[in-house]
């Protein structure tokens, strides 16, 4: 019997929806680590019990929480209580520290502030966490401020792929107005070697050696709000999403601008068409049309919210530049929520399922790759984050 | 014993009441609490005080016997009262938003 399993992050916890093939009745777990924000969870694809989550708080700081049985108890890697002190505590899977060993790490360098300075780099908290497509224990993370960090052991200890933060272009990275993060970690399929990543408001970079150098890959793309529109380096990528069977076509949702490349990142053009306004945070590919592409337009970078106070979904069959609005089940007055850049995801059964949350703590799904919608829950906290896992 | 007061944030990470005893042996400072506290709950590494520096985390205060102990050395050494136990050493998260 296939089903899913949907993990939601919030302002205020984790929620964990589950429901049968049909996706029309389900059964809500949570608040999972209630009153922390929880930015992200997802399941790993080798070992679909395996969830890593990201949870933070800017009063205590970074915690990871793992599940090995698919949500229902979640422990702090080599957090365990210890029976008896006097020893030293472990405690490092909650420590992401940025490595400037001489061997392996980078110095530390500042970063460009919203005004222009110099501003130290300075660790807050992980917004993504992609598990490995093969290995249950490997994870990668990427965080605030922006850097990709690694775990081989289930999440115990992290290690930073310094190459990426030290590449060269780190004084030049500044904040979006989330946070300076590193908010996309796309896996290549057909190379364990090849990894994505986009920063706000960096750009995005592509590694072909398993994340020891790193290559920025913003050619094509044009930036008005930054002194060189076309610079290699500032581009406010809001997210990236690649069809697993074709790894080199990547679809990229900009600050402003739907963008799509053909090449891994080498060139983008744009794929905007005729959408409404092409502002806004998610973007996400039909699990069996790779042409089939997904945004929510949001109206503008100062007006967070959709156009007309109408929450529409648009979906082009045609990898970008064609768009249609879908609606059926969508509010269409006086809807003025947002949907952050992680919050939509897709499912893998048979008649694609697309899922979103947004700021008003609604999660939406569609059971018919977005011909309708209907809520799965109304009135969670702001929805940060929005993964599936399809279970068979 | 020493008694620490835990804020409701961190006791969902020790799975404890509000409250949590740990034993020092030595001199009762807050360096000393806290050293006993993390080695007891590796969990709270890095949620009370900085992974690296040891420094408080900025939004967490100490109290203990109604007096802010926050800006105390952390060496210093606390009141007999908390050393023994008659009153906590509490971690509290700063008010903040409405």
């Amino acid at each position: 019997m296939s089903g899913v399993r949907v993990l939601v992050g919030t302002r205020k916890g984790a929620f964990i929806l589950t429901s049968d093939g049909k996706r029309d009745k389900w059964e809500v777990s949570g608040p999972h680590f209630a009153g922390w924000e929880i930015y992200h969870m997802k399941g790993s694809p080798a070992d679909p019990n395996r969830i890593f989550a990201s949870q933070t708080s800017g009063w205590f700081g970074q915690i990871i929480q793992r599940s090995n049985d698919g949500g229902k108890t979640w422990d702090v890697p080599g957090g365990e209580k210890v029976p008896s002190s006097g020893e030293m505590p472990e405690g490092k899977s909650n420590k992401f520290s940025y490595d400037t060993s001489a061997e392996t790490g980078k110095p530390l360098t500042t970063h460009q502030w919203y005004d222009g300075t110099q501003h130290p780099w300075e660790f807050k908290r992980v917004w993504h966490l992609e598990p490995s497509l093969h290995d249950p224990d490997t994870a990668y993370a990427g965080v605030e401020d922006a850097a990709l960090f690694r775990t081989t052991d289930g999440g115990k200890t992290w290690k930073e792929l310094s190459g990426l933060r030290g590449h060269g272009t780190g004084p030049k990275w500044q904040p979006g107005a989330g946070g300076m993060c590193l908010h996309s970690i796309v896996l290549d399929p057909s190379n364990p070697d090849r990894i994505f990543i986009a920063i706000s408001a960096a750009g995005a970079f592509r590694t072909d050696d398993a994340g020891k150098t790193w290559k920025p890959i913003n050619q094509g793309l044009r930036s008005q709000y930054i002194p060189d529109p076309t610079a290699e380096i500032g581009h406010c990528v809001h997210h990236i999403a690649m069809h697993p069977q074709r790894p080199g076509i990547l679809y990229m949702q900009k600050h402003w601008d739907v963008m799509q490349t053909g090449n891994a990142g080498d060139l983008w053009k744009e794929v905007s068409g005729n959408l409404p306004t092409d502002f806004g945070f998610v973007i996400d590919v039909h699990a069996h049309e790779p042409e089939t592409i997904y945004v929510v337009p949001i109206k503008s970078d100062g007006e967070h919210f959709p156009m007309d106070g109408q929450l529409r979904v648009y979906r082009s069959r045609t990898g970008g530049n064609e768009w249609e609005p879908l609606t059926k089940g969508l509010p269409q007055n006086n809807c003025y929520v947002n949907v952050l850049r992680d919050a939509m995801a897709v499912d893998s059964l048979d008649k694609c399922g697309v899922y979103f949350g947004t700021t008003g703590g609604q999660v939406y799904v569609s059971s018919d790759a977005g011909d309708s919608w209907m809520p799965i829950v109304h009135d969670l906290p702001a929805v940060l984050s929005v993964e599936v896992q399809t279970l068979r | 014993m020493i008694r620490v007061v835990l804020p409701p944030h961190l006791r969902k990470l020790t799975r404890s009441g509000d409250e949590v005893t740990v034993e020092v042996t030595g001199p009762v400072t807050q360096r000393a609490i806290l050293d006993a506290l993390e080695a007891r709950y590796p969990v709270l590494c890095g949620t009370i005080r900085d992974h690296d520096t040891l420094q408080r985390r900025p939004f967490l205060r100490f109290f203990a016997c109604s007096e802010d102990l926050s800006h105390e050395p952390p060496d210093a050494p606390l009141p007999e009262a908390v050393a023994n136990g008659s009153e906590p050493f509490m971690v509290i998260g700063a008010i903040a938003g409405g």
